[in-house]
């Protein structure tokens, strides 16, 4: 079976401006109830090469679930409030600050624990792919990916804990400048 | 300014929607850019630049770092699934939402959804946005002083069927000036957010009609520096699609790369 794509794919653009009345949902960042016993807050602030708040910026998370477990199940358009679907949506707000209400992901098939995010914003020609461990996780010791990245810049991949959960910082540019990932079959 | 500037070197005059440039500046670069890839390209670019100077948003907000490789694992190797609790089938027929019919040209827009092998992508979420017949989004942003129609939203949303096929009917959207650089106008276009059999494949796009006057001029179209490359994202006027006394019909098929997790199975079961 061939390794590489046999039709050429189609360019991605800008989510642009204007996706604000069409993209985010109503429960789009929640994954979890909040008043769920388990529930935490995974946050953080998306900046651009000054260091300034991003204002228009669409972040995604998919996960497994505490167990590990990836969902197969419908519904997170529409959540039913008992079903873990692993994906949620959300703009940033007016601060460049986004926030999930979630679990803490546990390991899958014995692999680090981690939360898969994308990026999209104004100005953003394409979408970013990146991951956000779990902190002070055993597997991270371990972990193929993060061993392969730069120890100075490794940190860039792991969230910090808080007070209600979990904080990840994207720095799309500059000082910090998150550790964007891509996949066999993208270009580049 | 080239190519090449740096962001430190970026003034916050073109590194922000301050519109100082004119258009023709703009031109000038997008030229000088597209020329020097064809001058030194050796293999085809198929995506956007990030760093694309012309498109001043993006000067600041580009990664200056290579992306790092990264092999697939764990919840990357499948995308969510969406389903009809998700998706109204009427969300997919943008001329229904509101009481009245919506003013423009009637439009239906259709293809299939596949991955790099040609496999379609069944079942899986397509979501739209767009302006309306006049260039106006129903967006607290958009300030451009054209009518907001009541009886169109602009955003729609359908699940392909077992053979990667979308469709929407919609109105075709209008022209509209942005703050790029002084008598800034995007070409007429839909935006569309797509997801894969697996979590690589995730991309937003946007789809544009065939002969658009405002391609040349469009720093976010140029940005994919190939030409034949943003051709993809040109839809095709197609009569089949066409319904007799009711719409134009146009089709435009995406194919999304990243890892298919299919490719992985022989590996995985040896
Ligand atoms: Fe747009």
């Amino acid at each position: 079976m061939t390794q590489s794509p046999t039709l050429p794919p189609t360019p991605g653009q800008t989510v642009g401006p204007f996706y604000g009345f069409a993209l985010p949902y109503a429960g789009g960042n929640e994954l979890v109830p909040p008043g769920r016993p388990d529930a935490i807050r995974l946050r953080g602030t998306v900046r651009d090469g000054r260091g300034d708040p991003v204002p228009d910026a669409l972040i995604e998370v998919w996960q497994a679930d505490e167990q590990g477990r990836i969902s197969r199940e419908p519904g997170s358009l529409q959540r039913d409030g008992f079903t873990f679907t692993g994906w949620g949506r959300t703009s940033v707000d007016r601060t460049g600050e986004y926030s999930f209400t979630t679990v803490v992901p546990g390991p899958t098939e014995g692999a680090a624990p981690f939360f898969a995010i994308t990026v999209f914003a104004r100005g953003l020609l394409n979408r970013l792919f990146t991951r956000a461990y779990v902190p002070d996780h055993p597997l991270l010791e371990s972990d193929r990916l993060l061993a392969s990245v730069p120890a100075d810049r490794r940190g860039s991949l792991v969230a910090r804990r808080d007070a209600t959960g979990l904080v990840f910082d994207i720095r799309l540019q500059g000082e910090g400048e998150t550790v964007f990932l891509s996949y066999p079959g993208h270009d580049g | 300014m080239t190519s090449t500037l740096t962001p430190a070197q970026a003034s916050p005059e073109t590194s922000s929607d301050a519109a100082a440039a004119s258009q023709q500046e703009i031109t000038g670069e997008i030229d000088a850019i597209s020329a020097e890839y064809a001058a030194t390209a050796t293999v085809p670019e198929t995506m956007p630049r990030l760093d694309y100077p012309p498109y001043r948003s993006s000067i600041l907000r580009h990664p200056t770092k290579d992306p790092h490789h990264a092999d697939p694992e764990t919840v990357e190797l499948f995308a969510p699934v969406f389903g009809h609790q998700d998706v109204d089938a009427l969300e997919a027929d943008l001329t229904i939402a509101h009481r009245g019919e919506p003013v423009g040209e009637r439009i239906i827009v259709t293809g299939r959804v596949l991955d790099g092998d040609g496999r379609p992508v069944a079942h899986q979420l397509v979501e739209i946005w767009q302006a309306n017949a006049a260039g106006r989004y129903i967006h607290k942003r958009d300030q451009h002083p054209a009518p907001i129609d009541p009886n169109f939203t602009g955003v729609g949303r359908c699940l392909t069927d077992a053979d990667g096929t979308y469709r929407f009917t919609t109105i075709k959207p209008g022209p509209y000036p942005w703050r790029n650089h002084f008598n800034a106008w995007r070409p007429a276009h839909i935006h569309f957010s797509l997801f894969g059999t697996d979590f690589t494949q995730r991309m937003i796009t946007q789809m544009y009609f065939p002969g658009d006057p405002l391609f040349a001029l469009d720093p976010i179209y140029q940005s994919i520096v190939d030409p034949r490359a943003r051709e993809r994202l040109v839809a095709a006027y197609d009569h089949d699609v066409t319904e007799h006394e009711w719409s134009t019909g146009y089709r435009w098929d995406v194919v999304l790369t990243g890892s298919q997790r299919t490719w992985m199975e022989p590996e995985t079961t040896a």
